[in-house]
């Protein structure tokens, strides 16, 4: 473990990237992403690394595919209009099977929406983004301690799987200083990258490496999407992630990430001190989606999130059709308070 | 006996695909012999675009990266900046460069991007079906251009490596054309000047070369060569446009 | 023990500095703390504000709705966020530039004449550290000496003149009696 700083989760972030082996790192400034590119500007150089601000979010995807093609540990950040724009690297990066980290520190959307936090990317990062049959994994950290370990963990997973692994933040987790201990690289035993490119001379079998996703044969391509289906159940089954806070007991749940389920852990407090039951399941992965945390017998899930409701269609499928899921969301950078959110459970379940 | 000619290296023996008459095999010839006889082929790695070249992986003898159309040289970028000391190279059509890749071409000019970029201009999309492209000619018919292209409606054709030359951090820019065995040798010196040009570290390289489209111009091999010659050699700037010493 | 403290006022009153020596200084004695600033184009010469935590425990929501301590170094942000803060709570008002000051039945206002005192000191920039001099002596979330640790290792060594302004300012206002 690394000595205690304070830092910004943006900067957390940048530093964690370096720390895990990051050696390139490709990306355009957005606000509330900016510190992620302006950190790495001059620490990665001094890290041995390689950095380019792009002409633009579409170039920044691109390059990371092209480094990533190489096997070198690369990065990209952005906040959600940029995500946006990043969708068709994304999917030819899931294409060609190439691992890489992506961050975006969500703002409000649709559009150029607002620079409050919001959560309103949901859907964008969990259910594809980009064209075609593919999954990201993604990540969801609610403290900057837990934003830089799991930078450090996306690396390995991107490595273990050869896929595209996106943090999720917001605005208020990017901006936030909290204090942070990095930890030591990866105890992980990682596949050797001998389908990078690096020039054939290099490749022990003489062979030459190609990385591409282009396939005019039918056959062969059903072949290999059901190869990517088959990656995706397993990471499915293995990589289920997500936090428990007194749930043992509880009769009610609040479901929400990230930054949400922060505030649920104080609405919790409070509710206990009134005698409410109430417990937070805090989704970490959000793809794959932890389906295991909901075997759980309650009497209802309330879900809450910075969007209109996106994750909740998880958590009802997840949770299926014996218990209430209800929704309560706030949107356009607002976050709801503890006292709000206690409101919302004690109405939602008729405990007034 | 004495063998006087030998296929490159520098290609596999996979068959292309291109069109009867298409120019696009010259120009991946020229390419193989120049990384062949530089002993450059185990340590480059090209990227091939979306368009007629988009299986050019296939074809050329080395590492390949396919990128997304328009990207070529935004993978590129990331490529070098990973592998510095290797040979990075990107074949791209018009549409793909021209069109829907001006700005990552631009910029990694800007940059001066230690990359390699062939620009192949047959005035035209080829791949998706004779479609007008950014560099197809006033007046020019096209399926998307039924009637000509209109200067009113569709604006003129932009002329990429005069473009170029303009940028401070392209080193070596080149315009040629394959519609001869002259114009061959000559495309041939300046592909090999833009690949030194990378592995002296001067910059950014880039060769235009004309090229024809006979499927999709509605024309016989012969006829098509004969268009580039009236049509497009009058049009677009040729020549050495920037260089280095 | 956990402290929510909220600091507003006008961009370039170093409200943000003034949580960060606070957040630093509670790191330097392994607390858990959090700092969350405005951001985006409402930093840009408008009003700023930052939210600070200070607690023995994990802590849970880092956003600070209802402040323990508001410091308020500007009447739009008393207005906005007076009311707000807890019975038993402080509210810390620069008097040199907050001239309407309400009654707060809920809990303490205290008036430090910040920029006057600061300007005395030769420089109104370091109003915000005689502020915190007096947040210090009216609240037991850190020592005074502790802050004084955290200064030397936020500061740039061979700034020692710039430390040392800040560490006269906090003990004005440690000292001052309101």
């Amino acid at each position: 473990m690394g000595k205690k700083q304070l830092m910004k989760g943006n900067e957390a972030i940048a530093e964690a990237a370096v720390q895990a082996g990051c050696k390139t790192y490709f990306g355009y400034p957005i606000t509330p992403a900016s510190e992620v590119i302006e950190y790495l500007s001059w620490r990665l150089s001094e890290a041995g690394g390689e950095f380019v601000q792009a002409e633009s979010e579409v170039a920044a995807i691109n390059m990371v595919q092209g480094s990533a093609a190489c096997g070198v540990r690369t990065m990209t950040g952005t906040s959600s209009p940029g995500m946006s724009l990043k969708q068709e690297g994304i999917s030819y990066i899931a294409a060609n099977e190439l691992p890489c980290v992506l961050i975006n520190v969500q703002r409000g959307g649709p559009g150029l929406g607002g620079l409050g936090p919001a959560q309103g990317d949901y859907f964008q990062a969990v259910k594809g983004g980009g064209h075609g049959d593919y999954r990201t994994i993604v990540l969801a950290p609610s403290t900057v301690q837990e934003a830089a370990d799991l930078v450090m963990e996306a690396f390995d997973l991107a490595d273990l799987y050869c896929n595209p692994v996106m943090v999720l933040t917001d605005g208020i987790l990017g901006q936030m200083m909290e204090v942070v201990q990095f930890k030591s690289g990866t105890q992980r035993e990682l596949p050797v990258k001998d389908w990078a490119v690096k020039g054939s001379a290099e490749h022990a079998d003489g062979q030459r490496r190609i990385v591409t996703s282009y396939y005019l044969d039918s056959e062969k391509f059903e072949k290999f999407v059901k190869h990517l289906g088959e990656k995706y159940a397993q990471i499915q089954k293995a990589e289920q992630r997500w936090e428990e806070y007194l749930t043992d007991d509880a009769e009610y749940l609040i479901v929400g990430f990230g930054t949400c389920g922060r505030i649920a852990k104080s609405t919790v407090q409070m509710a206990r001190k009134e005698g409410i039951k109430l417990g937070v399941i805090r989704p970490i992965s959000l793809w794959p989606f932890p389906v295991e945390a909901f075997a759980k017998d309650v009497k209802g899930y309330l879900t809450v999130e910075l969007s209109l409701g996106q994750m909740i269609e998880d958590v009802k499928l997840a949770v299926g059709d014996t218990t209430p899921v209800e929704f309560y969301g706030r949107q356009g950078g607002m976050v709801p308070t503890p006292e709000e959110l206690l409101e919302q459970v004690k109405e939602k379940f008729d405990l007034k | 006996m004495n063998k006087v000619f030998d296929k490159t290296k520098g290609l596999t023996d996979v068959k292309t695909h291109y069109c009867p008459g298409c120019t696009h095999g010259i120009i991946h010839r020229i390419i193989g012999e120049i990384l062949e006889e530089k002993n450059l082929l185990g340590q480059t790695i090209g990227v091939t675009p979306v368009g007629c070249a988009g299986f050019a992986e296939r074809y050329f003898n080395c590492d390949m990266v396919g990128a997304a159309h328009g990207r070529a040289s935004a993978v590129a970028t990331g490529v070098k900046r990973s592998l510095s000391d290797k040979v990075v190279f990107t074949y791209q059509g018009d549409g793909d460069l021209a069109s829907i890749g001006t700005a990552e071409a631009i910029h990694s000019a800007a940059r001066g991007e230690l990359i390699t970029v062939i620009f192949v201009n047959n005035a035209i999309y080829g791949m998706t079906g004779g479609q007008m492209a950014p560099t197809t000619l006033p007046e020019q018919k096209t399926s998307t251009s039924p009637h000509g292209r209109s200067i009113e409606k569709a604006g003129f054709p932009l002329d990429m490596p005069k473009i170029l030359s303009q940028i401070e951090g392209a080193a070596y820019i080149a315009s040629g054309s394959v519609d001869s065995p002259k114009s061959i040798i000559q495309a041939k010196k300046y592909i090999e000047k833009a690949f030194d040009t990378q592995l002296a570290g001067k910059g950014f390289s880039f060769v235009s070369l004309l090229s024809t489209c006979p499927t999709n111009w509605g024309l016989s091999p012969r006829d098509a060569i004969n268009w580039l010659q009236e049509n497009m050699i009058p049009y677009y700037t040729l020549g050495e446009l920037k260089t280095w010493k | 023990m956990e402290t929510r403290m909220l600091f507003a006022g006008f961009g370039g009153q170093g409200l943000l500095f003034m949580g960060k020596v606070l957040a630093y200084t509670g790191m330097l004695l392994d607390k858990q703390v959090s700092w969350i600033p405005s951001y985006g184009p409402e930093m840009r010469g408008g009003t700023a504000n930052c939210s600070v935590v200070i607690s023995d425990e994990e802590i849970a929501s880092p956003i600070v709705n209802r402040p323990d301590i508001l410091v308020a170094m500007n009447q739009p942000s008393l207005d906005k966020f007076g009311q707000a803060v807890r019975s038993d709570g402080v509210i810390i008002v620069n008097s040199s530039i907050v001239k309407d000051v309400p009654v707060f039945s809920q809990c303490k206002v205290l008036q430090v004449s910040a920029n006057d005192l600061a300007h005395d000191l030769g420089s109104v920039k370091i109003a915000n550290m005689v502020i915190l001099g007096t947040l210090l002596k009216e609240t037991d979330i850190v020592k005074i000496e502790d802050v004084h640790s955290a200064l030397a290792e936020i500061i740039p060594a061979g700034r020692q003149q710039i430390l040392e302004m800040n560490k006269k300012a906090i003990q004005t206002g440690f000292e001052l009696s309101v």
